[in-house]
């Protein structure tokens, strides 16, 4: 694993919202076509920590590199014209237009949505393509979810960043969500993944990082952290 | 999250019985068609129309409409009519960018238009002693308008909502303000004074386009130039809006944030939207000025400004046939209460619809007619028994209607007093409508019409200002409760 290229690097990052301290020394490394998994109670930071990486808001000290650059200056477009792509918390979809619209705003960075790209998603979500023409705030929260993922994919992103891929969705849902990432994993996209399900995350993750009010407290493979006594005390509820 | 087929799914039980359900399969898509609820009778027509007639049909329609009216109308008013529509539908496209898409709240948008007028006027008339071409002059005001909407959008695009309200604000009334006060400005190394605006007065006397030598003196030739004008923007401002920039910034109306995390550049596009504005609106001022021959500053501001916001959010913000239904609304209504007599019959038209519509059946529609001319009989007996004074037929008669209804409204002496009285109880009135039981709406109805006509013939259709703005809020606000999203713009849907 460890001679793999590091495609994300963030190092001693500090993050603050006004005078509140909310990260704190926090370094992360996503591989290349690896999935890592970010997880933690709520309020610690774990949506804070996937702004910064997209430059939604700028870190006080620390550094990120990404595909080989130091993007720690850069604005959102230009991380994303390097290929991070997110799945919003909450998936923040464009309600009042069609799921289609939707789509090809996720191409933007790379000019007009290609059709082979628009049928790569409806490969991966058939269901998207019947709905094609409907609004996307009057989709089912499940069907919202594929929207916001397939939204991602369809700028070719290097890097996929989901925040909580399996909120508000029925247990059924949850595991269909987590088969469909394991999938994309294994087509090689990589990705981090912040979840508060740690037993699915961990899963189909191969590393693991757990924050706790803004610090990394403990961090390894997916099968160790699944194992720790002390995170299976405090989140996986045994 | 793919469905996975049918089969793998029933592995209950009950294999058949959950087969016959069909569950785990996707029923609603199976039934969409049968779940789109069509509107019956007159009510349903808008939708058929909407779903049996493709756009681009309807786009021609209008055309050819246009074209005609062009071809065949000579009456030099009805012309200038259509020029003003021409005009407002310009101007309603350049705000539909701003504000239909963008979703930018320029309250200074028609200052845009004023210097476009303005510009134009400058070079063309003896106010500095211009007289330059019409292609300089309009490819300069096009440049500049774009440039200083591009100046606009800096300070602008950090801004949100009320913000950026308040900033463009500012920067219409600076523009008012500016022109005013330019007719009078000393330089310290010059003793008399320079006239650049002719402030409050006006400037008269400007040159109309000449184009290939070509001098437009029939108000016929700015119509043709401003059909072929809107057509071409029709076309180029609905490409635009199915490109990726259209989308981008109908993202950047919803959420800005989430659009930048998709890598939408939002202030280069907020930046593009103003410039395009403001350039539509820079050109539609040149020809206003050309056309008009004289421009007077207090055209360019907030009455102008509420008639265009009126338009767009009318037709239906974001729509670019709601912002030509919403600029003939709001162009050619007013002209028509001008004229007394149509007023008149468009009041009682509308009275009669809003009672139909109200009324719901034959039969209740005909009682709440007839109690309302019973009603008019009462007050007019009530009242002769008070010996309240009369205003004389032939000093509030305006028309037919009014002259028909002579023989059954009693019009006091004191028509300011008692339609101001009127006014008053009808608000009251129509707000406790709105919040009464059936029972007691039924008895209202009638008093309510009969209000409206009083209220109508004693004082409003002699006051065409009021009216025309009274008309306006009213609509408004009807239209804020049955149709949010405007006539025709999509409705809201809110992700919870
Ligand atoms: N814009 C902001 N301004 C001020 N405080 C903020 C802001 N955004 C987040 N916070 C605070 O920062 C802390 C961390 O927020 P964050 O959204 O990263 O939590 P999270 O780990 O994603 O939690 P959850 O699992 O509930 O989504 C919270 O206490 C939150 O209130
Ligand atoms: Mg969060």
């Amino acid at each position: 694993m460890s001679e793999k290229k590091p495609l994300l690097e963030i190092s001693n990052i500090d993050t603050y919202y006004g005078v509140i301290h909310i990260l704190q020394q926090v370094n992360l490394r996503v591989d290349e076509g690896e999935l890592v998994c970010l997880l933690g109670g709520n309020a610690c930071g774990k949506s804070t920590t996937l702004k910064t990486i997209l430059g939604m808001v700028k870190p006080k000290v620390g550094k990120i590199m990404f595909a080989g650059e130091d993007v720690t200056h850069q604005n959102t477009p230009a991380r994303v014209k390097l290929g991070m792509a997110v799945v919003p918390e909450n998936r923040r979809l464009f309600a009042p237009m069609t799921v289609l619209e939707n789509l090809k705003i996720g191409a933007y960075v790379r000019g007009e949505a290609a059709e082979e790209d628009l049928e790569r998603v409806y490969e991966l979500f058939p269901k998207l393509k019947e709905r094609s023409s409907q609004l996307a705030g009057t989709l089912s929260g499940g069907e919202q979810q594929m929207v916001a993922v397939g939204r991602a994919l369809m700028s070719h992103p290097r890097l996929i960043l989901m925040d909580e891929p399996s909120m508000g969705l029925a247990p059924k849902l949850v595991e269909q969500s987590f088969e469909m990432i394991a999938n994309l994993h294994s087509q090689g996209v990589s990705m981090l993944i912040v979840e508060q399900n740690a037993n699915m995350a961990l899963s189909v993750a191969d590393r693991g990082y757990v924050l706790q009010t803004g610090r990394i407290v403990l961090e390894g493979e997916a099968k160790e952290l699944a194992g720790h006594e002390e995170l299976r005390r405090a989140y996986l509820g045994r | 999250m793919s469905e996975s087929p049918v089969p793998k799914e029933i592995t209950h039980s009950a294999p058949a019985e959950a087969a016959k359900l069909g569950i785990g399969t996707d029923e609603w898509v199976a039934q969409h068609e049968e779940r789109t609820a069509r509107k019956k009778g007159l009510k349903g027509i808008p939708q058929l129309i909407s779903e049996t007639v493709p756009a681009w049909a309807r786009w021609v329609v209008l055309l050819a409409a246009a074209f005609a009216f062009g071809a065949f109308v000579d009456n030099q008013y009805l012309l200038r009519i259509g020029v003003n529509l021409g005009l407002f539908v310009m101007l309603a496209y350049g705000l539909n960018i701003v504000m239909g898409y963008a979703g930018l709240l320029d309250l200074g948008y028609v200052a845009f238009y004023g210097i476009g007028a303005y510009g134009y006027a400058l070079m063309s008339s003896e106010q500095i002693g211009h007289h330059w071409s019409t292609w300089l002059s309009v490819l300069i005001i096009i440049i500049g308008t774009a440039l200083l909407g591009y100046i606009v959008s800096l300070p602008a695009r950090r801004l949100f909502g009320d913000y950026l309200a308040i900033v463009t604000l500012f920067f219409g009334q600076v523009f008012v303000q500016l022109v005013l006060a330019s007719d009078n400005i000393t330089f310290p190394w010059a003793d008399d004074y320079v006239d650049i605006t002719a402030g409050a007065n006006g400037i008269p006397g400007i040159d109309p386009f000449s184009f290939f030598g070509h001098k437009f003196l029939n108000i016929r030739d700015y119509y043709w130039l401003l059909l072929v004008l809107v057509a071409l923007l029709t076309i180029t401002i609905s490409r635009v809006n199915r490109t990726r920039i259209g989308r981008a910034w109908r993202t950047i109306r919803e959420d800005a944030l989430a659009a930048e995390s998709m890598g939408v550049m939002v202030n280069r596009l907020k930046t593009m939207a103003f410039v395009t504005g403001a350039a539509i609106a820079g050109l539609a001022g040149a020809i206003f000025a050309a056309m008009q021959s004289a421009v007077f500053v207090s055209g360019f501001d907030m009455p102008l400004m509420t008639m265009i916001y009126a338009a767009v959010i009318l037709g239906g913000s974001g729509s670019l046939a709601g912002a030509v239904m919403g600029a003939i609304v709001m162009s050619v209504l007013p002209e028509v209460l001008r004229v007394t007599n149509y007023s008149e019959i468009l009041f009682l038209a509308v009275l009669v619809l809003t009672l139909a519509a109200v009324g719901k059946s034959v039969k209740r529609f005909t009682i709440n007619i007839v109690s309302i001319v019973l009603i008019g009989f009462a007050v007019k007996i009530l009242l002769g028994f008070a010996s309240i004074k009369i205003t004389p037929t032939e000093e509030w008669v305006v028309g037919p209607v009014s002259r028909a209804l002579s023989h059954w409204m009693y019009v006091p002496l004191d028509r300011v007093l008692w339609g101001n009285c009127a006014f008053v109880i009808l608000i009251v009135l129509i707000a406790y409508f709105t919040t009464t039981t059936p029972r007691i709406k039924t008895i209202l109805l009638p008093i309510i019409g009969y209000l409206g006509i009083f209220l109508w013939e004693v004082r409003l259709v002699t006051d065409v200002n009021t009216t025309r703005q009274l008309l306006i809020g009213a609509m408004l606000v009807v239209l804020m409760i049955t149709r949010p999203q405007g006539f025709l713009g999509k409705p809201r849907v809110e992700v919870l």
